[in-house]
């Protein structure tokens, strides 16, 4: 079991709630924009904390309201790819890859430079973030959640804001990133054929 | 254009009075504008009120207030002289304080508007990559603020150089004590025949000023979005 969750939680009129299992590889949360998928990731993450429920991941439990058990965002050690990318701005390309690299000790998936090779960005290492195209900061944040070490990886729309061209290179990436490093990955999106092309379950929300 | 000795006094003591308040003020602003720019209490609005307050009260009655405070008799005053051995009266010191007390509004307001420019999100990225509350401020928070905090050290500092009301009232006007430059060019203002000596102080006040506004405002630009003080 990679995901295990039972979520719910009220946010002004809206009630967003999710029940399912996933077995392992690439689960997607499909659904219109507006429904919650991005809080559910935030719940995942432990950015937002679920009025009630429970979440496992990989065997471990990370919110269980009964229980009272509830991880710190850091010990959750989720790899969080935002919609957004989020780089650090103020951080060249290769200190936003190595920010949280200091947890992954022993534990890291890949090195920088491996990294770097994986995700075809080691020529922007000493690139400031807003020089980017936007292919090519997501796949740098793509790579900064990885090498933090991370025990699972969450992703909220890694291609909305990418053209057709870009997109396609970074879908790549991620089904890469699904065959061969085995980590489970929460996967939010509203576009039908790119969650059948990557997921191995789909969870309509 | 030479200054004299007397002068160069005037604009030595001015710039000491003005580094000294803001350096001490520097860590109290970035509190406060910390907890107005992210803090959620009760009474922050009133706690925004209370710091603005000498912006619009008449610097002679925040002079006034400094007096009953921090004078030797005053709660604050009283303490301090006991405890530290520091005393205003007649002072530079006391000069420094009025100074801080009146430029805190402006660097405030500088601090947390930058504070405000900061994307939350950000952090909350950062926090996901296993930084602590702690590494996330030192690291993310403080550096994308950073150019809107010494912004509002320059123009808290600009403020303290022209700070006239709440200082003559406090501590009075004490050639190589407390009187600092709009306090000299007041005096000199009195007596007949020294309108180069006013001439000569003024164009130093502009040039310090319009230096202090110009380094703040530049600085406030490295910070992007809505980073303006002017």
């Amino acid at each position: 079991m990679s995901f295990d969750l039972c979520v719910e939680r009220q946010l002004g009129q809206t009630t967003v709630a999710a029940e399912f299992v996933a077995d392992g590889g690439l689960t997607a949360l499909f659904g219109p924009s507006g429904v919650g998928k991005t809080s559910l990731l935030n719940m995942v993450a432990g950015l937002l904390r679920p009025d009630r429920g429970r979440i496992v991941v990989a065997g471990e439990v990370l919110f269980d309201s009964a229980l009272g058990i509830d991880l710190s965002v850091q010990e959750r050690r989720a790899g969080y790819v935002f919609q957004d990318g989020r780089l650090f701005p103020h951080l060249r390309v290769r200190d936003n890859l190595t920010y949280g690299a200091g947890r992954a000790e022993g534990l890291g998936l890949m090195s920088l430079d491996e990294a770097a090779a994986f995700l075809g960005i080691a020529h922007l290492l000493d690139r400031w973030p807003r020089t980017l195209s936007g292919g090519e900061a997501q796949r740098v944040a793509i790579g900064r959640a990885l090498l933090s070490g991370p025990r699972f990886l969450l992703m909220d729309e890694p291609l909305a804001a990418l053209d057709r061209a870009r997109r396609e290179e970074v879908l790549r990436v991620i089904e890469r990133l699904r065959d061969e490093l085995h980590l489970p990955i929460l996967y939010v999106s509203h576009d039908r054929a790119e969650v059948e092309r990557l997921a191995k379950l789909i969870v309509e929300v | 254009m030479t200054l004299g000795p007397e002068e160069w006094e005037v604009v030595r003591l001015s710039l000491k009075v003005s580094a000294v308040a803001v350096g001490l003020c520097l860590p109290l602003a970035f509190a406060l504008a910390w907890a107005l720019a992210r803090g959620r209490f009760p009474g922050k609005v009133l706690l925004d009120a209370v710091v603005h307050l000498p912006l619009v009260l008449p610097p002679v009655v925040t002079g006034w207030f400094l007096l009953i405070v921090f004078g030797p008799t005053g709660p604050a005053g009283r303490w301090l002289e006991s405890w530290l051995g520091l005393s205003f009266m007649f002072r530079w010191t006391g000069a420094a304080l009025a100074a801080g007390v009146m430029a805190m509004p402006l660097m405030v307001r500088a601090m947390r508007l930058s504070i405000e420019a900061v994307d939350p999100r950000l952090e909350q990225a950062a926090m996901t990559l296993g930084a602590s509350r702690w590494r996330t401020f030192r690291t993310i928070t403080l550096p994308l603020a950073l150019p809107g905090v010494i912004a509002g050290a320059v123009l808290g500092f600009a403020r303290s150089l022209g700070e006239f009301g709440a200082t003559i009232t406090f501590v009075s006007n004490i050639p190589g004590e407390t009187q600092t430059l709009p306090l000299a060019i007041y005096s000199a203002l009195q007596v007949p025949g020294a309108e180069p000596q006013v001439v000569r102080l003024v164009v130093v006040s502009v040039l310090l000023s319009l230096g202090a506004l110009i380094a703040s405002e530049a600085l406030a630009r490295r910070t992007g979005r809505g980073g303006h003080v002017l």
